[in-house]
């Protein structure tokens, strides 16, 4: 009996643990509020588009649609917070970076051209090698300089958006329609779902896979975690956080292909506005200490769709514009401080303290 | 390390800043080059060159800007017979600075479009009492008339109006509008909110489907659109208030495959005249685009005119002439002549 009870107690004890519980639960919330509100807020339809191609509609999609490019961020911004125990708080200027250099690549200093003066992969390579620049350049001064990270981001948070403005000359080019860009950040002729969601799935497998099949987590959580230790095991922590901050590169690169494709164009100074600050957020929601080391993948992302819920819902129940920030911010602190690791320990003392009269009664008995 | 900090805090000062100082700065030395070479092509009565600080916010911020800052950049030229000094700052405080720089070099006229309209009280003193007349252009500041000589403006309430008058004109039966604003407290923002705000209370037969700020941005107004089409609720008419958000909805609006424009279910506006905008509008895939006139500098140039000649200027504020293009009457000239 007292066996059976103390089971129990751990898998309570395990799941109060668990770092995915607090997203999970905010989310529940979230699904929770619909239903109650509106509970047609899940509802798909399938409907054509302009160009007669069968699209899914519906608020469930318009989540998993826009929510990709934040997921994507979500992976790189998990890693560099793991590793440097602090954020890059340059993607969205790095974003409107690698999305100019994609834009200067297909339209070549055309501002409307008739058709696309490269190939698209080729522009994508381009925007990736970019970004990854941008990247390795904070990662220098975050690894070997050894500038506070968010101090060493700030410097391509206000100079971002000049440099991509710059590449283009100041113009803002318009992509043919006709090229076919627009399937990254819309559909694909004949699949009724959103390009974006494959695209932030592919990035969420590969990283699962480097994750389970090489060191690079197990490295990066012990450069977080004590990087005299990692060194003296042979690590190389300078090596390993520059590392994370090319990768977020690569998912910057990625997340500009989808807001670049979205709408064949770019606003240096409108694209990915705020979106670090999201991408942050997302890591915390999702449980991961912002002072680094251990870290799980899957709750990030996840916190980064729930934040896409979040912002859908208010969208949805037509918050009055100026109140939105208010909201969101109300709902984001009792979730990160719920998630905090201080206020769940004291919750699963309380947990505790309210179970042990019991168990004391029971062997008394 | 402390280096790199040091270094960091120079650039964190704002990279608009330092681009602006550099250029600022790199204008002092210029100045008297450029007088030296002003002198042998002068083109002026006197021979000497009329030297001019224009403060502006950083041309990268729209394409208003862009087109307003080539515009002043290409009339106020030697040819012209000015000695021209440029700083750019989307930040008060260092335009204020780039002000009182340029009154200490002595410019003979300071234009000025204010980041924000605050503290311009005490540089526009400064300037006067070292006689230097400032112009403002664009936006005017909180500051006593008496401290510029004109203040060359766009009437954002009257853009507002323009379009909601527009609108009524349709005569639809019921407008059920979709409002996407731009930065709350922008004055574009307010202007163009205001008039459509007081429609929608004045007649039965309006309403806001919903009214969202997306920041200027399109994909913002991407995501609103495609939230209200999600929830089902009927609209027929898309306020944006720049081009870069009607964009936004209308790909939502495509997505959705849901007709716009001349011949469509929804009616699209937007605001600001982007070339491409008033293409869209021509192409009858929006129907109606508000103009919001960069081109300030001809305006400036007659007023500077005049006060060399040594007449009075009496208007205190000069609006700009706007229009609009709807998809009836847009021609391509109209474009050509107009399109940022």
């Amino acid at each position: 009996m007292t066996i059976e009870k103390s089971k129990d107690d751990n898998i309570l004890k395990r799941l109060l643990h668990n770092q995915l519980i607090i997203p999970i639960a905010a989310l529940l919330a979230l699904v929770l509020f619909n239903l109650i509100a509106d509970p047609s807020f899940f509802a798909i339809t399938m409907n054509t588009d302009s160009t007669g191609n069968p699209v899914l509609s519906g608020q469930l999609i318009s989540i998993l649609n826009n929510g990709s490019e934040l997921a994507i961020l979500a992976i790189g911004m998990t890693l560099v917070t793991a590793a440097t125990g602090g954020q890059d708080i340059s993607v969205g200027a790095t974003i409107a970076v690698a999305g100019s250099a994609m834009l200067a690549v297909l339209c070549g200093g055309n501002v409307r051209p008739e058709t696309i003066a490269a190939p698209i992969i080729l522009a994508f390579l381009v925007g990736v090698v970019v970004a990854m620049i941008c990247g390795a350049f904070n990662g220098v001064m975050v690894a070997v300089f050894k500038v506070q990270p968010m101090v060493a981001t700030l410097i391509l948070y206000t100079a971002g958006r000049s440099i991509a403005a710059w590449i283009n000359n100041n113009q803002l080019p318009i992509i043919p329609t006709d090229s076919g860009f627009g399937v990254f950040g819309g559909f694909i002729p004949g699949i009724p779902i959103p390009t974006p969601f494959f695209i932030a799935l592919a990035c969420i497998v590969v990283i699962f896979l480097v994750l389970k099949f090489t060191s690079l987590g197990l490295y990066v959580q012990s450069v977080g975690i004590n990087e005299k230790a990692a060194r003296l095991n042979g690590l190389n922590p300078t090596f390993i956080k520059w590392l994370t901050f090319v990768i977020l590169g690569v998912c910057v690169a990625v997340a500009a292909l989808i807001k670049v494709s979205r709408l064949n164009t770019i606003n240096y100074q409108t694209i990915a506005a705020d979106i670090e600050m999201d991408a942050i957020l997302a890591v915390a929601l999702g449980g991961n200490a912002l002072s680094g080391g251990k870290f799980n993948m899957g709750a990030s992302i996840l916190g980064a769709y729930i934040i896409q819920f979040l912002t859908t819902t208010l969208y949805k129940f037509n918050v009055a514009s100026a109140a939105l920030p208010a909201y969101k911010a109300i709902v984001v602190i009792v979730l990160v401080v719920l998630s905090a690791p201080i206020v769940r320990e004291k919750l699963s003392a309380l947990w505790k303290k309210i179970r042990s009269p019991k168990a004391e009664v029971e062997v008394a008995k | 390390m402390s280096i790199s900090r040091r270094n960091f805090l120079k650039v964190a000062g704002g990279t608009a800043g330092v681009l602006a100082l550099a250029g600022c700065n790199g204008g002092n030395t210029d100045a008297p080059a450029s007088d030296d070479g002003g002198e042998g092509d002068a083109s002026q009565a006197g021979g000497e060159l009329i030297s001019v600080g224009i403060i502006n916010n950083d041309p990268n911020e729209s394409g208003y800007r862009t087109a307003n800052d080539k515009d002043m950049k290409e009339t106020f030229t030697e040819e012209n017979g000015f000695a021209a000094e440029f700083a750019y700052s989307m930040k008060n405080e260092e335009q204020i600075q780039s002000a009182q720089q340029f009154i200490q070099n002595g410019v003979k006229y300071l234009l000025v479009s204010a980041a924000d309209t605050a503290g311009w009280d005490t540089p526009l003193q400064d300037a006067q009492a070292a006689g230097t007349q400032t112009i403002l252009f664009d936006r005017v500041v909180d500051a006593d008339e008496s401290l510029y000589v004109a203040a060359v403006v766009s009437d954002m309430d009257a853009e507002g109006e323009t379009a909601v008058n527009w609108l009524t004109e349709q005569g639809l039966d019921e407008y059920n509008i979709i409002h996407i604003q731009g930065v709350m407290g922008s004055s574009a923002q307010v202007g163009r909110t205001g008039a459509l705000n007081k429609a929608v209370e004045a007649n039965d037969n309006w309403a806001l489907v919903t009214q969202q700020a997306a920041d200027w941005d399109a994909a913002t107004a991407q995501q609103i659109t495609q939230s209200v089409i999600d929830a089902g609720t009927p609209f027929n008419v898309i306020y944006a208030e720049n081009d870069d958000m009607a964009k936004g909805a209308v790909a939502a609006l495509d997505a959705a495959g849901i007709t716009h424009g001349k011949d469509g279910d929804v009616i699209i506006m937007g605001f600001d005249h982007n070339t491409w905008a008033l293409e869209e509008v021509m192409a009858g895939r929006w129907n109606y685009d508000g103009q919001c006139n960069p081109y300030q500098a001809a305006t400036i140039l007659d007023i500077i005119n005049k006060l060399e000649a040594g007449e009075e200027i009496t208007e205190k504020t000069i609006i700009m002439e706007e229009g609009y293009a709807d998809c009836e009457t847009v021609t391509q000239e109209y474009i050509d002549e107009n399109g940022i």
